[in-house]
């Protein structure tokens, strides 16, 4: 959900892009992270545990703590709370711990 | 290999303080900032700061942060910014690597500055790791800079200034605060922060916690028990709120890593939340060269971090020789603007924990 009207604050974001995630097609803001993208779509699961594979999602929001790890454009581990969406991305669900390529 | 004299580790409130105090001084300095801009922390503060006019008091942060990179424009030609650049070590000579847009760099500095911050702590209880549950600080990055909501009513876990001011910030994006929750008997945040949130009519909780988040791929609901005067759950007191949003707000815990690897002497001080160096007054640590600022340091507020910031670079620059005619009045006017920040009830906390991390 975007927040649409607010008191003090303005959003200005950029050009809209397209992006899929695991083969689906989605809308999002140029430059703004992946996962604010998805979030604002309704995709609250972004990683998993290595071990038991459960569901994890957004929270520390700034590149700290590994929650969100996903593959984007066949990279592995990316952190996209803070990952700038682009045109074009292929966003993946990660399970395990990614390959060295 | 590249050289500078100061390298300056984090962007945010003190990085880019000791910036302009060290390059105000005339010493060349490199930020090095992990995101893609700098300012840290301070852009997505909403809310109006306190202290005195020098640490900008009634500015809200996100001007803040404006007014630092307007500071730092004018000494351009003496410092250089490296963005989306990821401190990976420090070495024994001196040396910082650095992977910047998937390239591994060095650079060797006459001395740095360490203002890395902290992380949001955890709490430990079952299904914590549920889509829906956030730091306090994540929910403020998501809807004050990104402008999306974490969802649609909020439980928040912490009575203290962060969980107080974010449950307003909620409030004004027009996301309902069910409760606020804290394991203290009382309210760990400024009394002004308090009342305006006890007028919007949210119940703010004390010895409260979670003992169980529900769902199975998010949060649909929490279990809340009360607290006994030893902090043990009171049994038969539990009831179900439903939300799918669970916000932690319970500290933060210094970005120490590369000061560990440096080799600075650390302790542990809770006071300060967690692992912090020793350090002087001139905030060097025990290594040589290398000083602190900011949460990284102990940690406190955005206020005191710029204070810091600014005395760790006047300091780390006339160590190398940029002294000022007027270094004494600076370094004393650092050290009573701290002092009074730090003083009276609200400080008391932070100057035990200081104490026992002075060298």
């Amino acid at each position: 959900m975007r927040i649409k009207e607010h008191p003090i604050l303005s959003f200005s974001k950029g050009r809209k892009v397209q992006f899929t995630f695991d083969g689906k097609a989605y809308e999002g803001y140029e430059g703004e992270p992946i996962a604010a993208a998805l979030h604002a779509a309704g995709v609250m699961v972004l990683g998993h545990s290595h071990d038991k594979q459960r569901p994890r999602g957004f929270y520390c929001a700034i590149g700290n703590c590994s929650s969100c790890l996903m593959v984007v454009n066949n990279e592995p581990n990316v952190r996209t709370c803070t990952e700038p969406l682009k045109e074009g991305m292929v966003v993946e669900t990660q399970k395990g711990k990614g390959d060295l390529r | 290999m590249r050289t500078t004299e100061i390298a300056i580790i984090g962007g945010g409130p003190a990085g880019l303080r000791a910036a302009i105090s060290a390059a105000s001084m005339g010493a060349k300095v490199t930020i090095i900032e992990r995101n893609e801009n700098l300012g840290g922390q301070l852009v997505k503060q909403t809310h109006m700061f306190f202290g005195s006019q020098k640490q900008y008091a009634s500015t809200r942060g996100i001007d803040i942060a404006e007014i630092l990179l307007k500071d730092l424009d004018k000494y351009k030609d003496r410092i250089e910014i490296m963005t989306n650049a990821t401190v990976l070590s420090i070495f024994e000579d001196g040396v910082i690597s650095i992977e910047q847009d998937d390239k591994y760099l060095k650079i060797k500095p006459q001395s740095v500055i360490v203002t890395t911050g902290a992380s949001e702590k955890f709490l430990a209880f079952p299904n914590n790791d549920l889509p829906g549950i956030y730091g306090a600080g994540a929910v403020q990055t998501l809807m004050n800079v990104h402008g999306v909501a974490p969802g649609r009513s909020v439980v928040m876990v912490g009575a203290g200034n962060i969980g107080l001011i974010v449950s307003y910030q909620l409030m004004q994006a027009g996301i309902e605060v069910k409760a606020i929750l804290d394991a203290s008997p009382r309210i760990g945040g400024y009394l002004v922060h308090a009342s305006k949130i006890r007028r919007m009519g949210i119940p703010i909780l004390t010895s409260h916690t979670v003992k169980y988040a529900h769902g199975t791929d998010k949060l649909q609901k929490v279990t809340i028990c009360q607290l006994d005067e030893k902090f043990q759950q009171i049994p038969g007191t539990e009831r179900d709120i439903e939300t799918d949003v669970l916000c932690i707000s319970v500290g933060l815990s210094p970005l120490t890593e590369l000061l560990w690897q440096a080799g600075c002497n650390m302790k542990y001080i809770p006071e300060l939340g967690g692992h912090v160096p020793v350090r002087d007054k001139d905030l060097q640590t025990s290594i040589k060269g290398v000083y602190v600022a900011g949460d990284v340091a102990g940690v406190e507020e955005a206020s005191s971090a710029m204070v810091e910031g600014r005395l760790a670079g006047l300091c780390a620059a006339k160590a190398l020789g940029h002294a000022t005619a007027d270094f004494e009045e600076l370094h004393n006017d650092c050290i009573e603007q701290l002092n009074s920040l730090r003083s009276g009830h609200v400080g008391e906390k932070i100057r035990k924990g200081l104490e026992q991390v002075a060298m």
